[in-house]
């Protein structure tokens, strides 16, 4: 990737953060901190990652993503809008009475939506079976399913991952936004899922970690990934919680919190400058 | 004109239905929970082994992954038994098959008190209470062999999220009749009777079935209906055998809560009130025994259901 390519990934990553607060903001709900810190990975997917068509987005030869840490869905509704599935202004219907875009994700009703997700642990069966699929049908789409790091403390994540060991999904990849925080505090105290890189290795998996913004490291790990035979993939992504609104980043109480008036200005301008200075580069 | 009387488990007969579905609809897959013996997707494994999949003793997972496979366009059947399918994955069949209305056909096997040996844990007595509580899910419970074949025929058909109710005894065919015609929401009149209705399913009909006959004998004119469709019920004919005979007794082997005898006095409040007994377990666990017994004791049998006719009638 080229500086330009990356500074053009950057500029979208600052607009997708600008989307999610601009849907939680008037949503007056809704989960920041989770979207934030899986921008950039929402980003790398949607603009360089999946072969997917905003214009006809239930094409059966597609890549399929599956949310399966579905409260994340402010972050990937942004992505979706700027990759022009839907129109930006959705966003700012996020979870009102008759809207399109649902508290967690719905895909009878949401272009570019895989699965409908939000129960956690469910989602990666889902990846699962559309990869098993792919397998059986003798297909080359791939499928990717995003996990958070408190997610994996459910049971079913492992029932799944032992089925995608057992049956060399090697067209599965799964990312991990291991951002460190769940609801009730810190993961390491909290559910003790650590460590996750080991766990996948020993259900089969070929496991990567890397910073989950740096794009460099994505591109690379994503590029592995499709290499790899024989096994699915895990991509376990470092993040920040929050990440890109100063007062959010690291903060356990924006897991699931709306910014009140202020806030709301606070974040887009510092959302802003960061485009500005971006763009500048 | 009457075709064979066919003595066979309902479990046979969907894994027989299943496999001969699939040589036609290659979009057909299968499901199991290390349970394959037992709810004879052995059958369908044995012809099309590359259309089975075994996911292991994993029954939540195993949910989600015939969703991940209805996305893409296949059938999935998934089989174990209605503890488990119906029961342990109730909120994965719930937000993973039922919110997405995708064509997901769950199959409940060795259902009921006729279980039989391995004891409560394993008889399922909610299953149907908890699939039709989900929006868009429709729930069958066939009778005998031929209801089961016609009716995994018309699942394949139907695109929609679907709950199928397998039973482990053997059952004594009542619908070997060439004129029999399944449709999905369409009760079937067994017996044309006028004293009182009987409102059957599953393994059920053929028991209320021999308890008409033997009440005929003694002057008693007993109207029997095999519901296969517990969801969407027909209300019609049910609101009919109101208006026509005046009571309704329902049997089923299930709770009296939440099964068919709930579905049935929910439609004849709205249509037609009229007095319902419910035979059933009467919110209590089964137990270890032998499956027939076990039935009889809980008076889920054609003697049972004939004393329970006779004294609705006061006789």
């Amino acid at each position: 990737m080229n500086s330009t390519e990356k500074k053009a990934l950057a500029v979208t990553a600052c607009k997708v953060r600008m989307g999610i607060i601009e849907g939680v903001y008037h949503a007056k709900s809704g989960h920041p901190g989770g979207s934030l810190s899986a921008a950039d990975m929402f980003t790398y997917l949607y603009f360089r990652e999946l072969h997917v068509d905003p214009k006809n987005p239930k094409d059966p030869q597609r890549d399929r993503f599956v949310l399966s840490k579905g409260h994340a869905c402010p972050g990937l509704y942004a992505a979706l809008a700027e990759r022009g599935f839907f129109p930006r202004e959705e966003l700012k219907s996020l979870r009102h009475i008759g809207a399109m875009l649902q508290g967690h994700p719905d895909m009878k009703h949401t272009p570019g939506i895989d699965m409908s997700t939000g129960s956690l642990g469910q989602g990666i069966s889902a990846a699962c079976g559309m990869a098993l699929a792919g397998k059986m049908d003798k297909k080359d789409y791939r499928v990717y399913a995003l996990l958070g790091d408190g997610e994996v403390e459910e049971g079913q994540v492992w029932e799944a991952a032992m089925f995608a060991g057992h049956h060399d999904l090697d067209n599965l990849c799964e990312i991990v936004d291991s951002n460190k925080l769940q609801i009730d505090g810190p993961v390491s105290e909290v559910g003790g899922s650590y460590p996750i890189d080991k766990k996948f290795e020993a259900f089969g998996f070929d496991v990567q970690t890397i910073d989950g913004h740096d794009f460099d490291a994505i591109e690379k790990a994503f590029a592995h990934a499709r290499t790899v035979k024989g096994k699915p993939s895990c991509i376990i992504m470092n993040t920040i919680k929050g990440k890109g609104v100063s007062y959010m980043e690291n903060q356990v109480g924006w897991h699931g919190k709306a910014p009140d008036e202020e806030q709301y200005h606070q974040a887009m301008t510092e959302l802003k400058a960061e485009l500005a200075r971006l763009e500048a580069e | 004109m009457m075709a064979e009387m066919i003595k066979k488990a309902t479990r046979e007969s969907f894994g027989l239905a299943v496999t001969a579905a699939a040589k036609e609809n290659p979009n057909i897959v299968v499901l199991d929970a290390d349970l394959a013996q037992a709810t004879k997707t052995a059958i369908f494994k044995k012809a099309f082994p590359e259309r089975f999949v075994d996911v292991g003793i994993a029954e939540c997972n195993m949910i989600g992954i015939a969703a991940g496979l209805a996305t893409c366009g296949k059938i999935p059947f998934a089989a174990s038994f209605a503890m488990f399918s119906a029961g342990r994955a109730f909120e994965q069949v719930r937000n993973s098959i039922g919110y997405p209305h995708l064509n997901v056909k769950v199959v409940g096997s060795h259902a009921g008190v006729s279980v039989g040996e391995d004891g409560a844990t394993h008889q399922c007595l909610e299953d149907i209470a908890l699939m039709r509580s989900i929006p868009g899910m429709v729930v069958i419970n066939p009778a005998d062999h031929y209801e089961m074949t016609a009716a995994v025929r018309a699942l394949v058909d139907y695109q929609g999220p679907a709950y199928l109710r397998l039973c482990r005894l053997p059952v004594e065919s009542v619908n070997n009749n060439d004129d029999y015609r399944f449709e999905l929401g369409k009760g079937i009149t067994l017996r044309d009777g006028s004293d009182i209705t009987v409102a059957a399913t599953g393994l059920m009909v053929s028991e209320a079935v021999k308890a008409a006959d033997a009440l005929k004998a003694e002057g008693i004119s007993v109207r029997v209906l095999d519901i296969h469709t517990i969801k969407p019920l027909d209300k019609e004919l049910i609101a009919k055998a109101a208006r026509e005979t005046g009571k309704i007794i329902t049997v089923e082997e299930h709770n009296i809560i939440g099964g068919l005898g709930e579905a049935v006095c929910s439609a004849l409040c709205e249509s037609y009130p009229a007095p319902v007994i419910r035979m059933g377990t009467h919110d209590c666990f089964g137990h270890s025994g032998p499956g027939a017994e076990l039935l009889k004791e809980f008076g889920l049998c054609a003697e049972g259901i004939a004393k329970t006719v006779k004294q609705a009638l006061g006789k």
